[in-house]
């Protein structure tokens, strides 16, 4: 689950790091009545999961009431454009009201999960305020990391050091290990996947502000947290994800391609290498689904008429391999499921085999289902009935 | 030999109550893994439907029975807890089946129980062919024989398992490492046991998009297995950029982790990568034969 701004910031708040005074808005006028009760030169911020902001005109200033409300009328009136993250582009359903820096000098923090050390890592380099990817292909060298024992925790000497070897400017070194040591605490005490800080600034006064929040939670973990998981209302889903919520999957179990095979495997692993052998018997996939550990009937209705409904699919090639899935429930909710459907018919290719196969083929061979033997087997007769139907 | 499990291995269960624990207790006591009791906090003293003994706490359990090696069936919020009693009570070797467990958690124990072998979570088990399953493999796709293999999806190794074993290549052990961001035993730690194996004489590596995981095992085998017939694979490669697809580890993001880094890391250590499941069997066959 990745925050919004304001929604970070917040946690920020909560765990001691700097932030801008800020107002969250949901309309123009709540603009225009916040900046006239707070007269100043406020910033103007579109709240949308989507990067590149700035470019896309969604970060105004406003001197005044009015202005605020033009601004901010602007803002919303058009969503984030697409981009290839995200080719449906995102509404602007709200805004931050923030007071303006004078800023001196831009940084940049994460705290991140390490796969390789299995550690929490804090990574810090001098240039703020960009697109990090790109910073790492043109300064490569000004990137320091630290890699924290979980043991013994963040101290502050970790903050020191990273200050010192990511050459930031004097003026950060003192408040910045206190930065560090919020960011580790909100790390772990929410469940952070990713807490970043682009750009951590440094004001010609001499603070250190977070200037920005980005936030990805752990949904593992969100069980902890049911503030949190109430934040997650406000949200917005893709297409996909709001079809697979729908269905009763998880959110990252379906995905669209445009394709004319419907797929459907258990294990995301399996349905990624059913993808691939259908792409190398041929065909075109409509959709990545995972029914994930267990498949009764109502799911399997649900997935077949999640992909019928809502896919090109021409044949739908469902693709079983039992663990701890048993083939004999999966056979009986493909049975049910076909026989229950009121959505049109599209011919099934069905793979299974594993825990319990023998029993689950017998209940198919009953209801005058074949099941194919391999997974190419099944790719091909799948692109094949594609092909021609 | 096998790695990490043999038919000596005494194992209990955690969550043996449960509904998956007691079905998979059954499926692996049916496949001849010794498996001498669980635990269920608050159904100490009973029996299970498999008649095996049921205790309250792991130190109990392991006092009572002797066993050494445990397998997790617990749900997500209890898994980090489960593990660190099991560490306490002196298991240096554990099986976390269970998925969605918070990856704080993990980093938790990775960090505080030095000496343990985690084989998980988010995985499904391991088996030495003929002698022991821990997990939920589905035991009569394998056979006992010479091939290790190492594999971060659950599905997808039965898939390639099934494979081999029709082209009659056998199995010494398969590990399932799991598919989680971070995970008790890696690629590498699994290489490095396999290496001092004798039963072991080829591999097969089945990875996936997201991590250097696989990079570095392409890595150690440039440098300590380069006699070994090993072939490679690589799920996800028509997965999108950017997109998680299930798998928490089934993620790309910069160039790291793409199908094509991995392929590329694989070939540049002389590992053939197969482009689909089924090709794995000759490609190791081609292998086994250059090798003579």
């Amino acid at each position: 689950m990745n925050l919004m701004e304001y929604q970070g910031k917040e946690l920020f708040r909560r765990c001691g790091i700097p932030v801008p005074r800020s107002q969250h808005c949901k309309t123009p006028d709540d603009v225009a009545a916040f900046i006239e009760k707070n007269p100043g030169k406020w910033v103007v911020k579109a709240q949308v999961l989507m990067g590149g902001r700035g470019k896309a005109g969604k970060i105004k200033f406003a001197t005044s009431a009015e202005e605020g409300c033009a601004v901010a009328r602007e803002i919303m009136a058009t969503p984030m454009p697409p981009n290839r993250q995200n080719p449906s582009g995102e509404p602007v359903n709200s805004l931050l009201v923030e007071e303006t820096m004078e800023i001196d000098k831009e940084a940049y923090c994460a705290i991140t999960v390490d796969r390789a050390s299995k550690k929490p890592s804090i990574i810090v380099t001098r240039f703020g305020g960009m697109d990090v990817e790109e910073v790492h292909e043109k300064h490569p060298e000004s990137f320091t990391y630290h890699f924290v024992d979980t043991a013994s925790g963040y101290w502050p000497f970790v903050g020191r050091g990273l200050a010192f070897g990511a050459e930031l400017e004097a003026g950060y070194r003192k408040q910045f290990p206190a930065i560090a040591a919020g960011m580790y605490d909100l790390f772990f005490r929410y469940g952070a996947k990713l807490v970043e800080i682009n750009p951590l600034i440094l004001t010609k006064d001499g603070r250190v502000i977070a200037a920005d929040a980005k936030i990805e939670l752990d949904d593992d973990a969100l069980f902890r947290q049911p503030e949190l998981k109430e934040w997650q209302a406000v949200l917005p889903l893709d297409e996909d994800e709001k079809l697979a919520a729908e269905a009763g999957l998880g959110i990252r179990n379906f995905r669209r391609f445009g394709g004319t095979v419907g797929t459907l495997a258990n294990g995301a692993g399996l349905a990624m290498g059913t993808m691939d052998a259908v792409k190398n018997a041929g065909g075109e996939i409509a959709n990545f689904l995972d029914v994930g550990g267990g498949a009764d009937a109502q799911r399997v209705r649900n997935c077949y008429e999640l992909v019928v409904n809502h896919t090109a699919a021409k044949v739908f090639f469902v693709n079983i391999f039992g663990g701890i899935t048993r083939g004999d429930e999966v056979a009986k909710g493909i049975v049910t499921a076909m026989k229950e459907t009121t959505s049109r018919k599209i011919p099934l290719v069905i793979r299974l085999t594993g825990t319990n196969e023998e029993e689950g083929r017998r209940i198919l061979a009953e209801a005058g289902m074949t099941p194919v033997q391999t997974m190419d087997e099944g790719a091909k007769r799948a692109v094949e009935l594609a092909a021609g139907a | 030999m096998s790695i990490f499990l043999d038919k000596s291995s005494k194992i209990f269960v955690q969550g043996i109550t449960g509904s998956e624990g007691s079905y998979h207790t059954g499926r692996m006591l049916a496949y001849g893994t010794n498996i001498v009791g669980g635990v269920t906090p608050g159904k100490g003293g009973r029996k299970t439907t498999h008649g095996l003994p049921v205790f309250n706490t792991v130190k109990e359990c392991i006092e009572a029975t002797g066993a050494t090696h445990q397998c997790i069936f617990v749900p997500p919020a209890g898994a980090a807890d489960a593990l660190f009693e099991a560490y306490e009570a002196g298991i240096r070797f554990s099986v976390c089946i269970t998925e969605g467990v918070p990856v704080h958690d993990m980093l938790k124990i990775a960090g505080a129980t030095p000496g343990m072998r985690i084989i998980g979570p988010n995985c499904p088990g391991l088996i030495s062919p003929g002698q022991s399953l821990v997990g939920i493999m589905p035991g009569h796709v394998f056979k006992e024989g010479n091939v290790g293999l190492i594999s971060r999806s659950g599905t997808l190794t039965y898939e390639v398992v099934d494979g081999l074993t029709r082209a009659g290549l056998g199995q010494s052990t398969c590990v399932g490492i799991g598919g989680d961001p971070i995970i008790g035993t890696t690629f590498v730690d699994c290489l490095r046991e396999f290496a001092k194996d004798p039963q072991t004489q080829a591999l097969v590596l089945c990875g996936e998009i997201g991590g250097s995981d696989e990079e570095e095992a392409a890595a150690f085998i440039k440098e300590r297995l380069s006699d070994t017939p090993i072939v490679a694979f690589v799920g996800g490669r028509n997965a999108p950029p950017g997109k998680s697809l299930g798998h928490a580890g089934a993620i790309i993001s910069g160039s790291f982790g793409t199908s094509q880094s991995k392929i590329a890391a694989f070939q540049a250590a002389g590992v053939p990568v197969a482009d689909r499941p089924s090709q794995i069997p000759e490609l190791l066959k081609e292998r086994l034969a250059a090798r003579v």
